[in-house]
C-alpha cells in the first residue's frame, strides 16, 4: 500500500477515470507550478475499480470547470487546515477554446494551425460538446 | 451581419421570406435584373464545382451584379499557404458578398468570423450546403404547395450525403413531416441524425431497403448516388445496387403526383428513360437553384425590391 501524506492547504482531483491523470495535468499546465503535486495513478475505489488521483499543494487560483468537460465524474475536494472545506462542483462551460481539440480529420482545424480549437455546449443534459468550424462531437470520458 | 454557413441558420420565418421572394423573382425575373447594379459576388472555391459556382454566378448576372472569383485552390493563394482568414479580409475589400466552397468542413464558418462582407457556405466538405438545401425546399414548396404534410423518401447514400443530413434537419421543422428512407444496411443515416433530430423531435420516420413497397405513399423521392467505393465488399454492391435505381417500372408504383428530386450529378441512380416522365424534376430544381439564390444574395446584401 502506497502512502501519499496529507494536504494542509490545496486540491484534491479525485475520480479521474483510471489512465487519466496525465492528460488532466498536462490540461491544466500544472507543471509549470511551483508546487508539490502527487500523482496517484490505479488507487483502489469501491465506486470504479480502480481511479486516478492528483493531488495539489498550497493555494491555487486556476479554473477548473474544464475538467467536467474532459471527465464528468470528476470531483473537487478543496483542502484547508487538514479538512475538507468546500467541495466542488464542476459547471460545464459554453464554451471551451485550445482545451480540447477537434479530432475531425477533414475539419479545418487539421489544415490551418491558427485556428482555435474551439467547442460549443450543444446539450447540457447529455454533456456534448461539438467542435464550432465542423460541429464533430467532442468524445471525453 | 448575416452569413449562410448552415440551413439552420435560417429561422423557418426567414425561410419563407427568402422561398417567397425566389417565387417572385421567377415571376418577374425582369423587375430585378438591375437590383445588384454596382454589387460583386466573389465566388472562392478551393475544389472544382460546376453547378454550384455556376449558378451562384448565374444569379448574381441575373440580378446585374459582376462576379469575380477563382475556381480551384491551385488558382489561388491557397497554393502558397494563405490562410481562409486573410483571404477573406482582403477579399471584403474587393467584393461585396462571397460565395466559398472549400474541402475542408467549417472553413466557411472561419471565414465569416474575419469576414466584412456576408458569406454563403457554397458547400464544406462533407458537412453542409445550405443553398442545395433552400433549392431543395423551394421545389418542394414550388411543386407541391407546402413544406408540411408530406412523406419524404430519401433514397441511396444516406450515411455520407450530406444534401440528405440538411434537408432532415431543415424539413423537421415543419408540421407532419414523414420519412420513409431507403437505403443498403451500410449507409444508413448516421447516428447523431437518428437519435439528436429524428427522435428527440419525435418524427415518425422507416428505414428499409426496400424501395417498391413504400413507393406509393411517397410525396416526394429525394435520390442520392450509391457510390460503389462506399461498400465493403463487390458482393454486396452487385446484390443490392439495383434496389436502388429508380426506373420507369419502380416509377409506376408512385402517386401521379410523387416528384423525384436529385442533388446532381447523376450517374446511374436514376435511369435516363425516368428523365421524360413529367414526375422527374432534377433539372427543374437545378433551374429553381439559381431563383432560390439571386432571392439569397438580395437578403443578405440587404437590399430592397
Amino acid at each position: 500500500m502506497l502512502n501519499i501524506s496529507g494536504l494542509n492547504e490545496g486540491i484534491v482531483i479525485d475520480h479521474i477515470q483510471a489512465g487519466g491523470a496525465m492528460k488532466i495535468y498536462e490540461y491544466l499546465n500544472l507543471e509549470k507550478l511551483d508546487c508539490q503535486v502527487a500523482i496517484i495513478k490505479n488507487a483502489r475505489s469501491s465506486k470504479m475499480g480502480k481511479k486516478d488521483i492528483i493531488k495539489i499543494e498550497g493555494p491555487l487560483d486556476i479554473d477548473l470547470n474544464v475538467l467536467g468537460v474532459l471527465d464528468h465524474n470528476i470531483t473537487i475536494n478543496i483542502i484547508k487546515n487538514n479538512r475538507i472545506a468546500d467541495k466542488k462542483f464542476l459547471e460545464l462551460p459554453d464554451t471551451v477554446t485550445n482545451i480540447i481539440k477537434c479530432k475531425n480529420p477533414r475539419c479545418i482545424t487539421s489544415a490551418e494551425q491558427e485556428v482555435p480549437h474551439k467547442f460549443k455546449l450543444t446539450d447540457r443534459e447529455k454533456r456534448i460538446y461539438r467542435c464550432v468550424y465542423c460541429e464533430s462531437k467532442f468524445k471525453g470520458n | 451581419m448575416k452569413h449562410l454557413i448552415s440551413p439552420l441558420d435560417l429561422s423557418v420565418r426567414e425561410l419563407e421570406e427568402i422561398l417567397n421572394l425566389g417565387q417572385a423573382i421567377m415571376k418577374t425575373p425582369e423587375k430585378y435584373s438591375h437590383v445588384c447594379e454596382g454589387k460583386k459576388l466573389a465566388t472562392l472555391f478551393y475544389e472544382p464545382s460546376t453547378r454550384t459556382r455556376l449558378s451562384f454566378e448565374a444569379a448574381m448576372l441575373n440580378l446585374g451584379g459582376k462576379v469575380l472569383g477563382f475556381s480551384s485552390a491551385d488558382t489561388s493563394s491557397a497554393s502558397k499557404g494563405e490562410s481562409v482568414a486573410d483571404t477573406i479580409r482582403v477579399i471584403s475589400s474587393y467584393a461585396d458578398i462571397c460565395a466559398m466552397r472549400h474541402p475542408k468542413e467549417g472553413a466557411p464558418t472561419v471565414a465569416a468570423m474575419h469576414s466584412g462582407i456576408p458569406v454563403i457556405n457554397a458547400g464544406d466538405g462533407g458537412h453542409n450546403h445550405p443553398t442545395q438545401t433552400l433549392t431543395d425546399l423551394f421545389t418542394i414548396k414550388e411543386l407541391t404547395g407546402r413544406l408540411d404534410n408530406l412523406t419524404i423518401g430519401m433514397c441511396g447514400d444516406l450515411k455520407f450525403g450530406r444534401t440528405v443530413h440538411s434537408l432532415i434537419n431543415a424539413m423537421v421543422r415543419y408540421e407532419n413531416v414523414r420519412f420513409i428512407l431507403v437505403s443498403p444496411n451500410e449507409l444508413k443515416i448516421p447516428d447523431y441524425l437518428r437519435q439528436e433530430v429524428l427522435e428527440t423531435c419525435n418524427i415518425d420516420y422507416i428505414e428499409t431497403n426496400e424501395l417498391e413497397k413504400y413507393m406509393p405513399e411517397l410525396d416526394i423521392l429525394y435520390m442520392t448516388r450509391v457510390q460503389r467505393e462506399r461498400f465493403f465488399n463487390e458482393e454486396d454492391y452487385i446484390r443490392l445496387k439495383d434496389s436502388f435505381i429508380l426506373d420507369a417500372e419502380k416509377m409506376k408504383y408512385a402517386k401521379k403526383d410523387m416528384y423525384v428530386l436529385h442533388p446532381l450529378p447523376r450517374v446511374n441512380e436514376i435511369a435516363a428513360e425516368v428523365d421524360n416522365d413529367p414526375r422527374a424534376v432534377y433539372f427543374k430544381q437545378a433551374k429553381f437553384g439559381v431563383y432560390v439564390r439571386m432571392a439569397l444574395i438580395i437578403t443578405l446584401l440587404g437590399l430592397s425590391v
